[in-house]
Formats: C-alpha cells, structure tokens, sequence
C-alpha cells in the first residue's frame, strides 16, 4: 500500500514539480505515464526513498519515509522497496545467484539462499545460476533484477521503463509477468513510463502533464 | 559479506590487483629483509663482543685487528711478541685475558691456539670429550663438528695460513678430545687448541736456523695469508725432524702470538690504553665497540639507502591502489547505487571500498614477510659459506613487523580514504536518473 500526499519537488533553476497524489494498495498495479521532462523518473525516485520531496509526504505501509533519517531509509527501502530499473546493474563480481543473495542479506542480514534459487527458477533463470551478470541477455538480466526486487517480498514494487528496451512479445511478457509477480506477493506494482504498449494493458493510470 | 565481495571486486580486476600486491610484497619483503639483518647481524656483532674491553694485537688498521681476533673474518694484522704482551696482561687494571694465536685452518675453519678460558667466555661447554691438554689436542666447535662429522677420537691435518688451499703440515695430526655445545658465536666454527700446539708445529719448520728466525717472525706462531708462499722451502727440508712434539714445553722466550682479548676490570683502561702502547711498544689496543659502531655506521649508509627505496616503492604501491580504486570507482558507482538501493547503508559502501585496500595490503604483507625470509635463506646460505656467518628466517622481530604491517595498512586507508568518501558521499539519485 503506497500513497503520496501533495509532494512538490525542486531541482532549483526554477525546474519544480508538484505531483498528483497517487496511491495503489497491495497487488494492483499503477502506471505513471508522461512525456519526457514531466518528471517521471523523479517521481519514481521519491517513492523508492532515493530522492526526498520538499514537501508533502510518501506513506508506504503508513511509514512517511521522507521523514527518516538517512540509515533508517537505507534500511526501509532495502526490506520494503524493490526498484527495478531502465538498465539493469549488478555486482559484476559476482554470480546472478550472489546477486540476488546480497539483496535479502542487505536488508534481513540473512542471505537467502534456497529462496533465490526458487525465485530464480520460476523465472526461468535455471541455468544461469553460476554465472556472471554480463554473460547473461539483455532480457535475462532485466529478469535476474526483478528476481531481485522480489527476493524481500517488498511491500511497492517500483519499476522504471521495464519494457523500452524490448520488443512486442518479449514486453507483453514482462508486463504480465511484473502483474502476475505483484499479485503473487502481494506487492502494490508502480511502472513508470512512456511506452504505448502498456498503457494499453494496464488500465489504472495516472499522466504527469 | 561485505568482506566477501571486497574478495571477490579484487580479483575481479586481476591485473590491476596483481600490480598493488607485487609492489607491495618487494616493498615489505626488503623492509622484512632489513629489519631481519639489522637484528641479527648487530646480534651477532655485539654477543660476540660481550666481555672484552680491549683487543691487542700488532700495529695496523684497527678494525682488521678487531674483525681477525674477535669475528675472524678477515686476516691478521700480524703478531706480537709473547713477553712484552704478557707484561700488559699482568697489568693491575687487567681482569681477563686471553691470549690468541693463529696459524692453520682445516678445510677454511680456523685452528685458533688460545687457552680453555676462550670457550667458557663464550659460553661454550663441552658436549663431548674433554677440553684440549695435550699439544694437538683440539676442542671443534659445535658447527665444525656437524659440518665435518667429526667426533672425538678423529685425527686431521691443518693447512697452513688461512685458506684451504694452503700447505698441508703432514708431519703432525691434531686429535679431536672435545666438541663444543652451539653457542650462536663465532667458537661454533673454530678449532680450539693451546697456544703450545700452535708454536709447535710452525717451530719445527724454523729450527734449520735461529738466526733466520728475527726476519721471520710471521712464520712462527701466526702466518698471515700471504707470507705462506715464500715459506714453503723450510717446511720440505725439516719435516723429518722431531716427530712428535707432544707435551714437550717450548720456552716463551722470543715466542709471538696474534692477539690477546683484554676485559678490565677497571674501564679506565678501555680509555688510557690505546694512547699508552701507541706511545711505547709496538701493539696497538683497539676496541671493539668502538670499531663495530665505525663499521655499522659505514653499512648503515647502504642500509638507509635500502630503506628509503622500499619506502619509495611502498608509496607507489599506494598511488598504484589510489590509481586502481579511483579509476573503477567511475564504472562502479552504478553498482555502489543499486547496493543503496538494496539497502546498503552509506558506512557499507566505505567500509566495501577501504575493505578491498586493506584486503590487498594484508596480502602484501603476508607475501612480503615470506620473500623477505626466504631472501634471507638465501643471503644466510652465501654468507654462511663466505663468512660462516649464518642467519635465521624464522625469527620475527615483532615489535619492529608489528609497525612494518600498522605502516601498510596506513598505506592502505590512505590510499583508499578518497575513493571511500567518494563511494560514501554517492547521490544514488543522480547516479541512476543519468544512467
């Protein structure tokens, strides 16, 4: 359950931003759509806890998390915020295994190991267990991250142009793939972005304009 | 964890890795190896001076006096006369004195004609057998011994002079009667006999003519190196004379020994000596202190020059991880957001960064101090040969490694302080909306 109250948000230089509330509960999915410049990866970044608004509040689970200190947002948006993000990154040291391992140790301190693998699995990740992040697809690794988002079954799932650098099939996929994920964990599923092909699929929306 | 990616981010870049640590490992394995021989060379050096005050000997340098009597390293400066040296070893201020007269070596170790009370102020006793008596009698020391697998009962021949090569004295045998216990110093490689022992079997090869005897002074009691060689036609004529000397007593009279080590019992000697036999006999007094201290001072130059180079190459170490860290720092700062992301907390991703140089310095060092000895195994082993002169790689100098390895990890964090704070002071924000 995510919702914003009246956040406002400035870069200086006279860029500011207001944006409209929004709020999305447990296993629905919200798309936030809008051209370029209207501050979509901005917003995105002020609900994954990555950017503090001016004003106004993000509630997650009732915690205002513009209001925690720095460490205690490090470790909220670690156990309770999965991002997935336009380009995926990694530790390029080490495996897709590891990788996703690190996240759960990151925010429990316990490295779930046998949870990863599942995750990993249903994903159809299998085979790439042992490997590292940059002998993997495009489209693979864009999996190895959502796995990753997943792995703290977080409470908002935030996703940032998931499909831009796919093609039709793959990103209809996805989509289903990120709404299926979403309601299996019951996650609140943010998606940013411009792509037409899924403001076609996903009818609740909000535009920035 | 964190620990563990450190692990694995450095091997990640193997070769950027293997440059740190292998200048890291010359720069610690020569600061190793200094610290190492600096300890036991001036070990060495000092326990074998404990307890003699003053060395007298023949006029000349009085460092080679020091090193031939006292290390017996280097050639003898020549000799003195037995009455005129006894005269100063009765002196009142005289605690000790033990006179030392040189003339053979077996296969390079040196036979030394002195008295027993040479063992005991080395601290050597006696493993096995007996002390020397008898003219010919010898006591080896303990590394002789267990070089030559010798034991008591063994006869030998000596060769004249100091070096191996030189003519043998086939005439007489000396008789093992004792074996030293180890004692670290030089006795270890020595072959201990009476000062008789020692006139004997050089007297013999004089008797043909007394008179020569004034101008021959080196051949009696101690032969230089070098005065061997016009010294041989004596010996072939009167090898058949007097087959065996033993027990018989050779008068003192115009008899010569190389040195005699002085401890006194008043330190005024130490002072007054020296400036009291130039002045009216033939000897010289030279302190041993006095000639260590000049001669440390002389290596210590080529020592410093040592050390300012492995410090230089401990500082390049240090830029070539700065160099390494910073320039990655850029490619990973995508990874340090998404750890943010993850829920690292800004203290991880310092502690990541200053983890993986830290990381490499241990690594240095652990190499570093395992060449530096094994470097020393093999300085030991030439100079061991050269020298009989060994050193030991197993020994740790904890105080001075203790701050060889707090001096690395300094190296370390300062290297990585920049790119820590860097990683520390992230925007992921910023990071991930330019990416």
């Amino acid at each position: 359950m995510i919702q914003t109250k009246n956040i406002h948000f400035s870069y200086g230089k006279g860029t500011d931003f207001s944006f409209p509330n929004i709020a999305a509960v447990s296993g629905e999915t919200l798309l936030i759509t809008g051209g370029s410049g209207k501050g979509k990866t901005t917003l995105l970044h002020l609900l994954g806890g990555l950017q503090r608004p001016k004003s106004g509040e993000v509630l997650i689970e009732n915690t205002n998390i513009a209001a925690l200190s720095e460490k205690k947002l490090d470790h909220f948006r670690g156990k309770n915020i999965g991002l997935i993000l336009q380009q995926s990154y990694f530790v390029a040291s080490l495996n897709v295994l590891e990788n996703v391992v690190l996240a759960s140790w990151l925010a429990s301190g316990k490295q779930a190991v046998e949870k990863a693998k599942q995750l990993l699995a249903e994903l159809d990740l299998k085979e790439q267990l042992h490997k590292l992040p940059s002998q993997l697809s495009i489209g693979q690794q864009q999996r190895v991250s959502i796995a990753r988002a997943l792995i703290n079954e977080p409470k908002l799932l935030l996703a940032d142009e998931p499909t831009s650098s796919l093609d039709d099939e793959n990103a209809f996929k996805v989509a289903d793939m990120l709404s299926h994920l979403a309601k299996q964990y019951g996650t609140a599923l943010v998606i940013v972005t411009h792509d037409q092909r899924l403001k076609d699929r996903f009818s609740n929306q909000i535009s920035l304009s | 964890m964190i620990t563990k990616i450190a692990w694995k981010n450095i091997w990640f870049k193997p070769l950027n890795t293997a440059l740190s640590i292998i200048l890291l490992t010359a720069s610690v394995a020569i600061i190793t190896l200094l610290i190492l021989l600096e300890e036991q060379f001036e070990k060495k050096f000092s326990d074998n001076i404990d307890g003699i005050d003053i060395v007298l000997g023949a006029q000349g340098s009085p460092l080679q006096l020091i090193l031939s009597s006292v290390y017996q390293v280097d050639a003898p400066t020549g000799n003195i006369d037995y009455t005129e040296a006894k005269k100063w070893m009765k002196h009142p201020f005289v605690e000790s004195a033990i006179p030392l007269a040189f003339g053979d070596n077996y296969r390079g170790f040196r036979i030394v004609g002195t008295t027993p009370e040479y063992l005991t102020k080395y601290g050597a006793a006696l493993k096995e057998g007996k002390v020397f008596v008898n003219n010919f009698d010898v006591v080896l020391g303990s590394a002789i011994a267990q070089k030559m697998n010798m034991k008591v009962g063994d006869k030998f021949f000596g060769s004249h002079g100091d070096a191996a090569e030189g003519e043998v004295h086939d005439h007489q045998a000396y008789t093992v009667t004792g074996i030293a216990t180890p004692t670290g110093k030089v006795v270890d490689n020595l072959i201990l006999c009476n000062i008789q022992s020692v006139w004997a079997m050089h007297d013999h090869e004089h008797e043909e003519g007394a008179e020569a005897e004034d101008q021959d002074h080196d051949h009696e009691a101690a032969a230089d190196a070098h005065d061997h060689e016009d010294h041989d036609h004596n010996h072939a004529e009167k090898a058949h004379d007097h087959e065996h000397e033993e027990n018989a007593v050779i008068s003192e009279e115009g008899k010569e020994i190389t040195a005699v080590l002085v401890k006194f019992r008043s330190k005024m000697g130490i002072v007054t000596w020296p400036r009291i036999l130039a002045q009216n006999t033939k000897m010289q007094a030279a302190s041993p202190a006095i000639e260590i201290n000049r001669l440390f001072a002389l290596f210590g130059i080529g020592l410093d020059a040592l050390r300012y180079l492995a410090i230089g190459i401990m500082i390049i170490s240090g830029i070539s991880i700065f160099i390494a860290l910073y320039n990655t720092l850029k490619e990973r700062k995508y990874e340090f957001a998404l750890l943010r992301v993850n829920g690292a907390s800004r203290l991880q991703l310092l502690s990541l960064v200053l983890i993986e140089s830290l990381l490499l310095c241990v690594t240095g060092f652990i190499f570093g101090t395992i060449v530096g000895r094994v470097a020393l195994l093999f300085i030991s082993g030439s100079s061991e040969d050269e020298f009989k002169m060994s050193f030991n790689p197993f020994q740790f100098v904890w105080e001075k490694e203790g701050y060889l390895f707090l001096l690395t990890i300094f190296v370390g964090i300062l290297a990585a302080v920049i790119p820590a704070v860097k990683a520390y002071s992230l925007n992921i924000s910023k990071t991930l909306a330019n990416a």
